[in-house]
């Protein structure tokens, strides 16, 4: 393999991480208040307002419904607004953000669903305010399941950061589409499949770690 | 220390708060715990026992009523002024609720960590606490690495932290084995011994009423049905339930055969079987030979006990009277005149 094939292979690499670390990192900083916002209001949670509940609900789902694939093209006119073009990691980061917020929110939702209710109705004894409950009791007693979840977030990440590239979102997706299948080259397309292989696993070992370290149950 | 008064909640199904699907949680419940008393609430699960102590610090909000906590009217404080009350009145639960993620030290720093005090401060408080219930050399490890008696102790040193003057225990020691029970019961009573801090305690288990609490509270189907002396409540309850709860604690039921042979109403050839109460002086007094001798009847004995509840002796006995009705009757009203209480079971027919 020529030297030139070896350091295509490299930026499309760095290029796969950077998009998926973009929308990772911003997905998580939206979708984690999202989720604790679509658990705290729930009717009868410590901050119920059903009407804002329902309506967050509705969103989030909308948002989960629509395939990645439409998405990317849907929204391209937002992305260029965002960042100027529509090709490209940057581009493609945008909808793969916009793709996980709901992702993550309803993942943290769940994790928090597995609270128990008493520890809530603990912390309320002890006077603690609806902030000092979502900050001192949930989100950390929730710590597993949420890291379970940005795991699972990541994981997805890198498999649509590989669907981003067939609109030219650059990465191994589109590396593997281009010189993999279009120019039928086996090799190139093997490498690009071992390398995500070798890169999920790489994230979900180190989920699990996350993980083991945040349960103490 | 803690008034009820006319507290009434009822929960409804539906949002219109039609009244047919309406569930009356508590009706015009009315208490009063002095400071420094241990008070027990007892009663059967879904009597209202665990809406009645949720009243007091509002983790329910009542109907209607009124919920006064060291002279302070709870239902009409801003959400600021209630969590404020709050941190002077702990609770411990059923199932400890003892955050996962935190270690023993850290559990019992968060009621102070929420009043925004500081970390020596904090440190200061949580050590002493520890050593008081006996989980000094735990203070670093995590609730999973618990006994759950261990875990109620963290629970109290938790509710202890940030000096309540009211203590709450919803079914405290219902997860633990009788053991760890005692040694809990203890516990509290130390507590109360020592801080005088007020406990209001709500379970089903008589021998918690009968270790550590002053006065009780009979509690069915959403109404305070009973108030009384521990002691009295344990040698003359005065309502069938109460007198069901003690019978059960005592396990003093007269065997199943003879139960079937009762008779409600006296016959020709029957003899009367009665429970006798006694507490106080006639528990030393030999009023079975007595009775032999004054009233000519005989005592036939069929299951007899003594209890000691707090500092007073409680005899209790199941007896057939044998005699002629007259001799019965007059047996009865003697026995009566000694301050016993006399019940009559029913009547068997004599067997020669």
């Amino acid at each position: 393999m020529s030297s030139a094939m070896i350091d295509l292979i490299l930026q499309a690499t760095l290029d796969t991480l950077y998009m998926v670390a973009v929308s990772g990192l911003i997905s998580t900083l939206v979708g984690l208040p999202l989720g604790v916002l679509l658990y705290v209001t729930r009717p009868r949670q410590i901050l119920a307002k059903p009407v804002l509940n329902q309506v967050l609900s509705i969103v989030t789902n909308v948002g989960r419904s629509i395939p990645f694939i439409i998405l990317m093209v849907a929204i391209i006119p937002f992305t260029r607004m965002l960042v100027g073009t529509s090709i490209g990691i940057n581009a493609a980061s945008v909808p793969l953000t916009i793709a996980a917020i709901p992702f993550v929110a309803r993942l943290v939702e769940a994790a928090l669903n597995e609270i128990s209710p008493g520890l809530i109705e603990a912390a309320h004894s002890m006077g603690a305010t609806p902030w000092q409950i979502i900050c001192k009791v949930l989100i950390p007693e929730a710590r597993g399941g949420i890291m379970t979840g940005l795991t699972i977030t990541v994981v997805t990440l890198v498999s649509y950061s590989a669907m981003a590239g067939a609109v030219g979102g650059g990465g191994l997706g589109d590396l593997g589409i281009r010189y993999g299948y279009n120019r039928f080259n086996p090799t190139i397309m093997l490498i690009t499949v071992v390398i995500l292989v070798v890169m999920v696993q790489g994230f979900q070992s180190l989920g699990d770690y996350l993980v083991r370290k945040s349960d103490r149950k | 220390m803690i008034e009820l008064s006319n507290v009434s909640k009822t929960y409804f199904s539906s949002s219109k708060g039609s009244d047919s699907n309406a569930v009356h949680a508590l009706k015009n419940a009315n208490l009063s715990v002095p400071k420094g008393t241990i008070h027990g609430v007892i009663g059967l699960s879904g009597a209202g026992k665990s809406t009645l102590i949720r009243c007091v610090n509002l983790l329910e909000r009542p109907t209607s009523g009124s919920v006064t906590v060291d002279g302070q009217e709870m239902t009409r404080l801003s959400n600021a002024a209630l969590n404020r009350a709050r941190h002077r009145i702990g609770m411990i639960f059923q199932h400890f609720n003892l955050l996962t993620t935190r270690t023993v030290f850290d559990n019992v720093a968060l009621p102070l960590e929420l009043m925004g005090q500081k970390r020596h401060t904090i440190r200061e408080r949580v050590i002493p606490l520890l050593e008081m219930v006996g989980l000094a050399d735990k203070a670093n490890q995590y609730p999973a690495q618990l006994s759950g008696g261990q875990k109620q102790r963290v629970a109290i040193a938790r509710a202890l932290a940030s000096k309540p003057q009211v203590l709450l225990c919803d079914e405290a020691t219902s997860a633990l084995d009788p053991q760890t029970t005692g040694s809990i019961l203890e516990l509290l009573r130390d507590i109360n011994h020592k801080l005088g801090i007020t406990i209001l305690l709500i379970t089903h288990e008589m021998e918690v009423v009968k270790s550590i609490c002053h006065r009780v509270s009979l509690i069915s189907d959403g109404e305070l049905v009973e108030d009384s002396e521990v002691g009295d409540f344990f040698t003359a309850p005065r309502t069938q339930l109460g007198r069901e709860f003690l019978n059960d604690f005592l396990q003093l039921t007269p065997p199943k055969e003879l139960m079937e042979r009762l008779v409600d109403v006296p016959g020709e050839s029957t003899h009367p079987v009665v429970r006798l109460t006694f507490s106080g002086d006639a528990v030393s007094t030999p009023l079975i030979s007595r009775l032999a001798r004054e009233c000519g009847v005989d005592v036939s004995i069929l299951q007899a006990k003594v209890e000691s509840i707090q500092e007073r002796t409680l005899g209790l006995m199941i007896a057939e009277l044998l005699g002629t009705p007259e001799q019965t009757q007059q047996a009865m009203t003697y026995l009566e005149s000694h301050q016993l209480q006399v019940e009559v079971l029913g009547h068997v027919q004599r067997n020669d």
